[in-house]
């Protein structure tokens, strides 16, 4: 019963310098799930999602994305295409407010911006869907605040909010739980789980309890390879990947 | 009249006020010497507001805006020296060329960031002004006078009237303005602002930046083309020294000087740049003493300028 790949990439490979970041890289996301990749600090995991966003060129190797070879495509063009990304360290327009930050996202769905007249304060076309999209979030009272005053957790979900309003089939998540408490972190794993389904997610994570908690399938990397990829409960139980990464964070 | 309770566009309105009724109000207490000061505001002013469009509003910083001063005024100037002074063959043209000028200037300088954004238009504007400084059949260093101003072909509308050229500069200014009040808050603003703020972000929800970025520059290269073109007609005159960087240079501190990113900022700065500079040089010789410490007691204390200094303190647009 495998379902169709939604994104495949297919060994890459970057070096900086003297430094292999990815080593013949190759995995693939079925539509529907949510696919972690976990690794040690330095394991290449966000040039990996840097690769795939288009932020960065692989040197060598491709992307498929719903079949289509994205390998040479410019970030933005991804995005119109359906793969959106949130950052590990948070990107929001901090003196926007939360709802004018998720206006600007919904804007950018709506063709080109090359509109120089009529106001944005009042377009209704771009306010009903953001105050639809942040009251689905759980942001809905938060509105009306400047995003750069908004809680921690609060910011990290307008992060996800924003990449939501672009209307993508596809999530690339840089370590949504990044810098958050236990609690936060709590509220971040219900938040994502209620978007399971309805997006195909591919999940950069540290937190092991949120990857444990979300993952379907797990791809392991350490110095920018693959050591292990598989089904959640086979790479718990996985000895290599217990001595190499979980052995390390005394994971049970 | 709700927004008038806030100081900075009280002060606002107070120039307009100023500027609107110079020419009746100067004559009438002796003081004619004042329509053409204001006159040379307005000018700047509009030069300054186009400049923050790109400065305050979308973060490029410019260090060669007083170069499309410079395409407007020699376009005017060089048309008329060869007796083309038909004002719908020479403004199109100045326009045009400014904004030609500005889009492969700014699609050089836009592909770099941060100081080398600044010193690449420094440079490519640096270029045009020793260009006019070597033409000497149009004057070199020592410019070109313009015998007559552009001739709209009309009885009723003659620039080389007063009054005309005065309320000509105007509507130019009070134009500027509003258009830069639309685009700010348009989709097409709101692009730019978000970019400025973060560009990387804008980028990572479909939005190539750069075309908007180089849209902006044109537009901004357009208004200062047409302060250029105003400033050629009202002057008789154009020289290498109206687009020589220390004018940049200039534009930038009256940006900063009245507020940056606020709409009305610019024209303020113009204003109180400019009479500053004027009232000084009347008391002494050596007014740059006064003045350079003034304006670096501003940038230091002031960060959101004489707008800033106005504003209450939860300040929205």
């Amino acid at each position: 019963m495998t379902k169709p790949v939604a994104l495949s990439a297919n060994s890459l490979i970057k070096t900086f310098g003297g430094l292999t970041a990815t080593d013949n890289l190759s995995l693939s996301v079925e539509t529907g799930e949510i696919h972690a990749v976990i690794g040690p600090n330095g394991a290449g995991k966000t040039t990996l999602v840097n690769m795939l966003s288009g932020e960065m060129r692989p040197d060598a190797g491709n992307i498929l994305f719903n079949g289509r070879d994205i390998t040479r495509m410019a970030g933005p063009a991804r995005v119109r295409a359906g793969l959106a990304r949130s950052y590990q360290i948070t990107s929001i327009f901090r003196d926007f407010t939360t709802l004018e930050n998720v206006m600007l996202s919904v804007q950018a769905t709506q063709g080109h911006s090359f509109r120089f007249w009529k106001p944005v304060s009042r377009d209704t076309s771009l306010i009903d869907p953001a105050r639809a999209l942040l009251e689905r979030v759980g942001l809905g009272d938060r509105m009306e605040v400047r995003a750069g005053d908004l809680a921690y957790g609060e910011q990290r979900q307008l992060e996800i909010a924003i990449s939501l309003a672009t209307e993508p089939t596809f999530l690339l998540l840089d370590e949504p739980m990044a810098g958050m408490g236990p609690e936060e972190s709590q509220g971040m794993i219900t938040f994502l789980r209620a978007l399971k389904g309805d997006y195909t997610m591919l999940l950069v994570e540290h937190d092991m309890d949120a990857v444990f908690a979300l993952a379907d399938r797990i791809t392991v990397l350490v110095y920018g390879k693959v050591i292990a990829t598989g089904a959640r409960d086979d790479i718990r139980n996985d000895p290599a990947v217990r001595e190499a990464y979980l052995g390390e964070e005394e994971i049970v | 009249m709700n927004a008038l309770k806030n100081p900075a566009n009280m002060f606002t309105a107070v120039v307009m006020v100023i500027f609107a009724l110079t020419p009746f109000v100067a004559p009438a207490i002796g003081e004619t010497f004042y329509v053409t000061v204001f006159a040379r505001i307005m000018i700047w002013g509009i030069a300054a507001v186009s400049l923050n469009l790109i400065m305050g509003y979308g973060g490029l910083i410019s260090f060669g805006h007083a170069v499309y001063l410079g395409i407007g005024g020699y376009t005017v100037g060089i048309l008329a020296f060869h007796g083309v002074t038909n004002a719908w063959i020479q403004w199109p043209l100045a326009i045009g060329l400014s904004g030609l000028i500005a889009l492969i200037f700014g699609a050089i300088s836009l592909r770099t960031k941060g100081v080398y954004f600044i010193m690449i238009t420094l440079a490519l504007a640096q270029m045009i002004f020793f260009l006019s400084v070597s033409a000497e059949r149009y004057g070199s260093d020592d410019g070109l006078n313009i015998l007559a101003r552009s001739d709209f072909g009309v009885s009723f509308f003659s620039l080389e009237d007063k009054m005309t050229m005065y309320y000509t500069i105007f509507a130019f200014l009070v134009a500027s303005v509003l258009v830069s009040w639309r685009l700010v808050n348009s989709r097409f603003g709101n692009i730019m602002r978000a970019a400025k703020s973060n560009d990387a972000r804008v980028q990572s929800i479909g939005v190539a930046t750069y075309r908007y970025r180089l849209t902006a520059f044109v537009i901004a290269g357009i208004m200062c083309g047409i302060a250029g073109l105003l400033q050629a007609n009202f002057e008789r005159f154009v020289s290498p020294d109206m687009m020589n960087w220390p004018r940049s240079g200039e534009l930038i501190f009256m940006v900063v000087l009245g507020g940056m990113s606020t709409l009305f900022g610019p024209v303020t700065g113009a204003f109180v740049f400019l009479m500053l500079s004027e009232i000084l040089a009347g008391w002494t010789h050596h007014w740059h003493i006064i003045f350079g410490p003034f304006l670096v007691l501003v940038v230091l204390f002031a960060r959101g300028g004489i707008a800033g200094l106005l504003a209450p303190k939860s300040r929205r647009e």
